[in-house]
């Protein structure tokens, strides 16, 4: 089948298969390996991007399900070279370790941010509930966000 | 808290790597796409146990996009149909004559996409006739079990190995003449470190050069490179493993598996580069579990709690083929440490490892060699002691620590621990937890139950003490497959006083392109961001054994801090020669060279590194340039130990735990990067909640696996979490080049006894002294009935 989607602000047309999965998709036709695959059983949350502006865990989404629709990953996350909030509260308080859980992390914290730009830490534990992380114990994540919550513009706009 | 400073040497500093993470621009083995290249499935058992009658590949290979079916038959003839472990066991590739565990390989697809291979796995029709499976390691050396290792010459029943450890006569001596024993039947039940990242491999076979690389997420490049050589005959120079960005390891990495030699044989026979990965079911299912021992741990004390022996019996389940990763001398692992952080008269254990049909393995999961087991079986035996003798558990503990005057201490059962104030450790803790508080608290709480108010929660508080051993190893008394656990380093000045630093050590996300530059900014005064460290790739770095049981700072580190301070000397000689000045002369300030009584007149490294590799006239033997290098080998391990307090709120109406409090005391010696060992340490108390209270791999009876998906098998959320409180004492150790201790596992092997002590201390007024792991809502409400189950088989 053809599809059409727009990934980070480009279109894309390609031939699939009806069975191809978006993760797949992103990754393997359009190289886009940020996103990481990670369960067969949407528990792990490593694949989560953006549909339409809403996260998704996109193992569980057909490529041909986006057929016409927007995807954001998290090559998309950054302005150009500067960073979103989101990354640098990330670097700034070690909110990553094997960086394999990261960008998927990083997708749900934008998003939470734009609805909710004051969360609360229990907000911010719920938010990310739905994914996996072996190495921080997530206390470092839930800073990450919060320094991100602190610093909308990022840091040169805060000081 | 965030980091924004940029010490030049030790300190918080934020991590080179993270530049490229945060930017989906890592580099793991499944972004890796070589021109060309094919994929590989594995077919798999579905049985436990049971004869292959006949396997028909004809329709696979009939497949438009298949281009090879590889099957047991097809690896005997190339003699890779069995392979070996790191235990000097043997494990089938593909198997041949039986399938011994659920999930076990069968046969391997290559296609030229993903999906097709998964499609002709489909295609290949096995025969298999059932046998019965053997599934209890407490049963599996019964009179009239099936042999699983029939394969092994000689071999009449499940019998692995017996090994033990301290003076048994001198324990029984002790605990006949006790006044109090205690026993205690303790299970550390099967688990699985499940890193986020499976693994894979892409083996690429250049038939022209004969050179074969092979991309893969292993933790131990440099000793896969020499098994592939000794395995599979390839001369070991024209082999290169390259482990690039990791997605976690945590132990599962460290072994050879199956499908890395599929993948292998895949890309000779095609001539093509081929990629395998495996999904998540056949990690949780296959590759390396942890754990598994079935404990009966003995304690002999007097009426007042002097703790004066003790002795521990286990039976090790290690599945089908001895796939665990231990020193050769030690098939038990380092779980001899088990006397924890006490002083005992005597101490004996001994340890019989079984097959069962289970997956093989028998990794350190985030813990060093066994030491999880072992300090888990202490802890939480001091706790049953505490419950007999009814003492507070923090005074027992207090009263049998070791002291600080006693080290180096000579364990009973053979380790000389190297530095400790344990004391003032627990102390830091039952301070930060507020421990007195909280027990009146739970005083208060205790009476209005036993006065009939039943409702809300019980509190529970659970202490735990661990003394780690890490650093593995001088090569004297360990190694793997022969080869000795010592690591090599290369740092290289550049002209223009920038550097490179090569360590055979690699980072599964523990920071070392950032530590490790720190440790050399710290001794030669370049700044980290002008240091390059590489790693994971054997071509380009020195011999070492890899990254596991917390091994990297303690022996790469040395590695590290000794071959800067060779540069720092050569460059002494360098600037002897450019200040005309003997070198006996100079003296060090970081980064600087200087006459002494002169400090006005001296030479930066930058300025000694060009001149290095001038024109400048250098004394007799001397070599020009600035580099070294160098190879370290640990006189002994480092102790590193911690003190845990957990509280708990235990639902005794549905058995459900919610951790309230976790408070952290870590000791691990000089900590190089205060905020990278911090995550350590929440990554790993995070891990001792997960198996506590969740992590399970279940099998029933057939030795169906009841943990193959992160549905059954559940991993702790952002929910299950408390925000950790952390504190620390630094006691350096006295041998290490930089008093640094290792630090990767000690909240993994610390913090599962404080969660488990804290449940049990909560439903003590149920009477419960002890409950296996991991005490979910069923377990928990099971042992409040007084109806406890075994918690590691499904078996009704």
């Amino acid at each position: 089948m053809q599809i059409t989607v727009t990934v980070n602000g480009d279109e894309h047309t390609a031939e699939v298969e009806p069975r191809l999965l978006l993760v797949h998709f992103l990754r393997d036709t359009l190289g886009l390996t940020g996103t990481h695959w990670g369960c067969d059983t949407s528990n792990c949350g490593v694949c989560v991007v953006w549909l339409d502006g809403a996260p998704v865990k996109s193992c569980t989404v057909l490529a041909v399900m986006a057929d016409g629709r927007t995807v954001r990953t998290v090559e998309g996350l950054a302005a150009g070279a500067d960073l979103d909030p989101v990354q640098e509260g990330f670097v700034r308080c070690h909110g990553l370790q094997c960086g394999f859980c990261t960008p998927g992390m990083m997708m749900t914290a934008r998003w939470l941010l734009d609805r909710n730009p004051d969360p609360s830490e229990d907000e911010i534990r719920e938010a990310i509930s739905g994914q996996s992380c072996r190495c921080t114990g997530y206390e470092n994540i839930v800073r990450a966000v919060q320094w991100a919550a602190a610093h909308p513009a990022g840091e040169v706009a805060a000081q | 808290m965030t980091t924004v400073d940029k010490p030049i040497g030790f300190g918080r500093m934020q991590r080179k790597e993270d530049a490229r993470f945060v930017r989906g621009r890592g580099n793991y083995v499944d972004d890796v796409v070589l021109p060309g290249m094919l994929y590989g499935a594995v077919l798999r058992s579905p049985f436990a146990h049971a004869r292959i009658v006949s396997i028909d590949t004809a329709a696979a290979q009939a497949h438009p996009k298949v281009k090879a079916v590889i099957t047991g038959q097809t690896l005997e003839g190339l003699k890779l149909a069995w392979m070996p472990t790191l235990s000097a066991d043997t494990q089938a590739v593909l198997a041949t004559d039986k399938v011994r565990f659920q999930g076990q390989e069968v046969a391997f697809v290559v296609a030229t996409d993903k999906y097709a291979a998964r499609d002709a796995l489909e295609l290949i029709d096995v025969e298999y006739e059932p046998l019965p499976a053997v599934v209890d390691a407490r049963r599996a050396l019964d009179p009239g079990t099936p042999v699983i290792r029939d394969d092994k010459e000689g071999q009449a029943d499940n019998h692995i190995f017996d090994w033990g450890a301290g003076d048994e006569a001198a324990t029984d001596a002790v605990f006949a003449s006790a006044e109090v024993v205690v026993a205690q039947d303790v299970l550390y039940p099967r688990v699985h470190p499940a890193p986020l990242e499976t693994c894979g491999a892409i083996a690429d076979f250049d038939a022209v050069t004969g050179k074969l690389t092979i991309w893969c997420n292993t933790q131990a490049p440099h000793a896969h490179r020499t098994v592939y050589a000794l395995v599979a005959g390839l001369p070991e120079h024209k082999i290169r493993v390259i482990s690039p960005d990791v997605g976690g390891g945590f132990g599962n990495k460290v072994p050879i598996y199956p499908g890395y030699v599929c993948a292998i044989v895949g890309s000779i026979v095609t001539g093509k580069p081929v990629k395998w990965m495996e999904d998540r079911s056949e990690n949780l299912m296959s590759t390396g579990f942890a754990r598994d021992y079935h404990m009966r741990g003995e304690v002999a004390a007097s009426r007042d709690g002097d703790i004066r022996a003790l002795r521990v019996k286990v039976i090790a389940d290690h599945g089908a083929f001895n796939g665990t990763a231990q020193p050769t001398k030690f098939p038990a692992g380092f779980f001899h440490v088990f006397t924890g952080s006490y002083d005992v008269e005597a101490a004996h254990c001994a340890v019989t490892g079984v097959y069962t049909n289970k997956a093989p393995g028998g990794v350190a999961y985030a813990c060093s060699f066994r030491i999880t087991e072992a300090a888990y079986l202490i802890e939480r035996m001091i706790d049953v002691l505490a419950y007999e003798l009814d003492m507070d558990p923090a005074e027992l503990r207090m009263k049998n620590l070791l002291k600080p005057e006693q080290f180096p201490y000579p364990s009973p059962t053979g380790w000389e621990y190297d530095s400790g104030d344990y004391p003032r450790a627990l102390s830091l803790a039952l301070e930060m937890a507020g421990y007195d508080e909280l027990r009146a608290q739970q005083a208060l709480e205790r009476a209005r139950w036993a006065a009939g108010d039943r409702g809300g929660p019980l509190t529970g508080i659970g202490l735990s003490f661990f003394t780690e051993a890490v650093g593995a190893g001088p090569r004297k008394h360990m190694d793997i497959l022969g080869l000795g656990m010592a690591d090599g380093a290369e740092l290289r000045v550049h002209p223009t006083g920038k550097a490179v630093l090569r360590i055979s050590v690699q980072s599964q996300g523990q920071g070392h392109e950032t530590t490790y530059a720190q440790i050399v900014a710290e001794e030669l005064g370049i700044s980290p961001d002008d240091i390059e460290v590489v790693h994971g790739d054997t071509d380009q770095t020195p011999f070492g054994l890899g990254t596991y049981g917390s091994r990297s700072t303690p022996v790469s580190g040395a590695a590290t801090a000794v071959v800067a301070r060779k540069v720092r000397e050569r460059a002494r000689q360098v600037a002897s020669a450019m200040l005309e000045v003997d070198p006996g002369d100079l003296e060090w300030e970081k980064g600087r060279w200087f006459v002494r009584g002169d400090q006005a007149q001296g030479r930066t490294i930058q300025e000694i590194a060009f001149a290095a590799h001038s024109s400048l006239e250098l004394p007799e033997g001397i070599e020009g340039h600035l580099d070294a290098t160098t190879v370290y080998n640990p006189p002994n391990l480092t102790f590193p130990f911690g003190a845990y307090i957990c509280v708990v709120d235990v639902d005794p109406g549905t058995g459900q735990v919610k951790v309230r409090r976790f408070v952290a005391v870590d000791d691990c010696g000089v900590r190089i990067n205060p905020m990278i060992v911090e995550g350590q340490v929440h990554g790993g108390l995070a891990d001792g909640v997960g198996m506590a209270l969740m992590q399970l791999i279940a099998f029933d009876e057939d030795g169906n696996c009841l943990g193959a998906s992160f549905m059954d098998y559940l991993l702790p959320t952002s929910m299950e979490c408390p925000s950790w409180e952390l504190g620390e004492t630094v006691t350096p150790s006295p041998h290490h080049p930089i008093g640094a201790k290792g630090v990767g596992e000690s909240a993994t092997v610390g913090s599962p006894a404080a969660v488990v002590n804290a449940v049990l201390d909560a439903l003590k007024p149920y009477g419960v002294r002890h409950a296996d792991m991991p005490l979910t809502p069923a377990h928990v409400w099971r042992a409040i009935q007084g109806r406890p189950i075994r918690t590691d088989l499904a078996i009704t």
